[in-house]
């Protein structure tokens, strides 16, 4: 169970690329893909929420 | 976890207005976390605004909600706590609208020690109608009314709220997010009229007219130009130079507004 890959929900309507998540992401998991932001490495994900605490836009959700 | 923000949101409101990377959204996210920490329940709670970017704000929460006239949310808001002094209030608005058009209004109500919660969103500018420069804009700084360099001194928020009588007067940031819901939190657990400045970054009237690349860069000088109170302590003057702390910078017991108002009309009736 331990290492379970989280769920990272993007929520492509809210989100506006504005690259604090993919910039503040300590394991380089994100990134911009055309307007909006993607998940490029799901496996490298450490679950420390930095990316949906920051997002002004509650477009990102992480479940662990 | 993912924290379940909808509950507390409108439906179908958004996305919010702000432009990309706007720190307002990341101020209403720590909003949302510490009124969910304080259990405040919607219909007993009212999120009162003026007008600006900031200003918009109560239009996202599912509470009692008055976006109100430039400036004015103090008023409103004091007419709200005194008709319904069991109610929790919280004003949210910008620099321009609390500490230009607003400033009168901001300063008694520090004065007053009203019991509500007032959070200030200084991006250092009048992000709604261009970039004007605010009275929170630095000396030489940039804005579409200064663009020589603003040659005022800005106020200090904070100390502006402590001189004027505020008895909890807290600083946060938008890099700093982890930190905001726990500072509103306090300030909204605090009997009296607490103040809460977050430091925030507004790229596009601010950031592009100061010579910064990114949101990013705007970020990551909030950082940088911070230092907690308690580390402050042990910082010496020139460690300091140039830092604006963060924190709980004051808090005071003092008899509340609305409970002196009571005792007035207690006065009042029994010498009839
Ligand atoms: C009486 C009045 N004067 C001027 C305006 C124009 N106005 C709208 S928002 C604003 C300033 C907003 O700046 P701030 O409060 O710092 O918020 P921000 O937009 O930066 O979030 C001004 C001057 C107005 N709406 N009403
Ligand atoms: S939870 Fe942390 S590691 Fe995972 S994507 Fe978000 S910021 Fe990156
Ligand atoms: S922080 Fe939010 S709005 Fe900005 S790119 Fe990431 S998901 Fe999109
Ligand atoms: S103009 Fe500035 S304050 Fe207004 S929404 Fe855009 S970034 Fe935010």
């Amino acid at each position: 169970m331990e290492n379970k890959l989280p769920t990272i929900e993007i929520i492509e309507k809210y989100c506006k690329g504005c690259y604090i998540c993919v910039e503040f992401c300590p394991k380089q998991v994100l990134e911009i893909k055309g307007f909006v932001v993607s998940v490029k490495n799901l496996e490298a994900c450490i679950k420390c929420m930095q990316c949906e605490l920051r997002c002004p836009d509650f477009a990102i959700k992480v479940t662990a | 976890m993912a924290f379940d923000y909808d509950k507390y949101l409108r439906p179908n409101k958004l996305p919010h207005i702000w432009c990309p990377g706007c720190g307002h959204g990341i101020v209403m996210k720590g909003l949302i976390r510490a009124i969910d920490t304080c259990g405040l329940k919607k219909e007993d709670t009212a999120i009162v605004s003026g007008i600006g970017c900031a200003s918009r704000l109560p239009g996202y929460l599912d509470f009692c909600t008055l976006h109100t006239a430039h400036g004015r949310a103090a008023a409103f808001a004091t007419g709200v706590k005194m008709a319904r002094p069991e109610m929790n209030v919280i004003l949210v608005g910008g620099d321009g609208d609390g500490t230009a058009i607003g400033g009168n209004h901001f300063i008694h109500a520090c004065r007053r020690n009203i019991n509500m919660t007032y959070i200030i969103m200084n991006n250092k500018i009048y992000g709604m109608t261009g970039g004007q420069f605010s009275p929170a804009t630095p000396t030489g700084d940039k804005a579409s009314t200064t663009v020589y360099g603003n040659p005022d001194p800005a106020f200090d928020i904070a100390k502006l709220a402590i001189g004027a009588g505020a008895t909890f007067v807290a600083r946060g940031t938008a890099f700093h997010a982890n930190q905001i819901d726990k500072l509103i939190a306090e300030a909204i657990q605090h009997k009296g009229f607490s103040v809460v400045e977050i430091l925030d970054d507004c790229p596009t009237t601010y950031g592009r007219r100061n010579k910064f690349k990114s949101v990013i860069e705007m970020m990551n000088h909030l950082k940088e130009t911070t230092v907690p109170v308690k580390a402050a302590e042990k910082m010496s003057p020139e460690q300091l130079k140039g830092k604006v702390l963060t924190g709980v910078l004051y808090k005071e017991e003092k008899p509340e507004y609305t409970e002196e108002y009571a005792k007035v009309i207690q006065r009042a009736q029994a010498a009839k």
